[in-house]
């Protein structure tokens, strides 16, 4: 179970190639993960939104595979 | 037979302020689920909980039906304001109080 991050890392800026992406382990599981998360692509998005936004780029291994992604999301110019 | 999706619309109708969560405000089963309740509590919100554990169908259902993955999540008068990460982001940016105030929900604590 789990997922490495860079295999998170790697399907977000396939979805988002100008994003600046730090992620940050909350527990050392694979499992638990914090990501900070800005591109351009988020301008004008409500946060609900810009989660979305992130989630899809995940295609469904957030809520499954990877389990807990703390995500925090920017737009930036 | 009430589907899963009519019985989540209907709760979502009928109540000010809905939390999705897993377990119950007074047991949470999950950090990110106890995180949300921590925050309506201090704020002093007054909200209904679903323990979405207890129904496998509206635990999946509610994923679609807000087109979100994770539990928990918070309705406030019908629209869909958000996780954990969210509740947690606007309350630290003192946003979440002047929302909740606008929606017209009452506030204890605030």
């Amino acid at each position: 179970m789990g997922m490495p991050a860079a295999d998170i890392e790697k399907l977000i800026r396939e979805a988002f190639p100008d994003a600046d992406v730090t992620i940050t382990a909350l527990a050392d599981d694979d499992d638990h993960w914090a990501a900070m998360v800005s591109t351009a692509a988020f301008k004008g998005k409500t946060r609900v939104q810009q989660h979305q936004m992130v989630y899809a780029a995940l295609k469904g291994r957030m809520g499954g595979e990877l389990h807990a992604l703390s995500l925090q999301t920017a737009a930036k110019d | 037979m009430t589907t899963a999706h009519d019985q989540i619309a209907k709760d979502v109708a009928e109540n000010d302020v809905l939390l999705f969560m897993k377990g119950t405000p007074v047991f949470p089963q999950c950090g990110f689920s106890a995180a949300a309740v921590g925050i309506l509590t201090n704020l002093g919100v007054k909200f209904k909980a679903v323990d979405v554990l207890k129904d496998p169908e509206i635990r999946q259902g509610i994923k679609e039906f807000s087109n979100w993955p994770t539990i928990p999540q918070l309705y406030v008068k019908g629209e869909f304001v958000g996780g954990c990460d969210i509740l947690k982001e606007m309350y630290e940016a003192d946003e979440l109080a002047p929302f909740l105030a606008e929606k017209g929900i009452a506030l204890e604590n605030v």
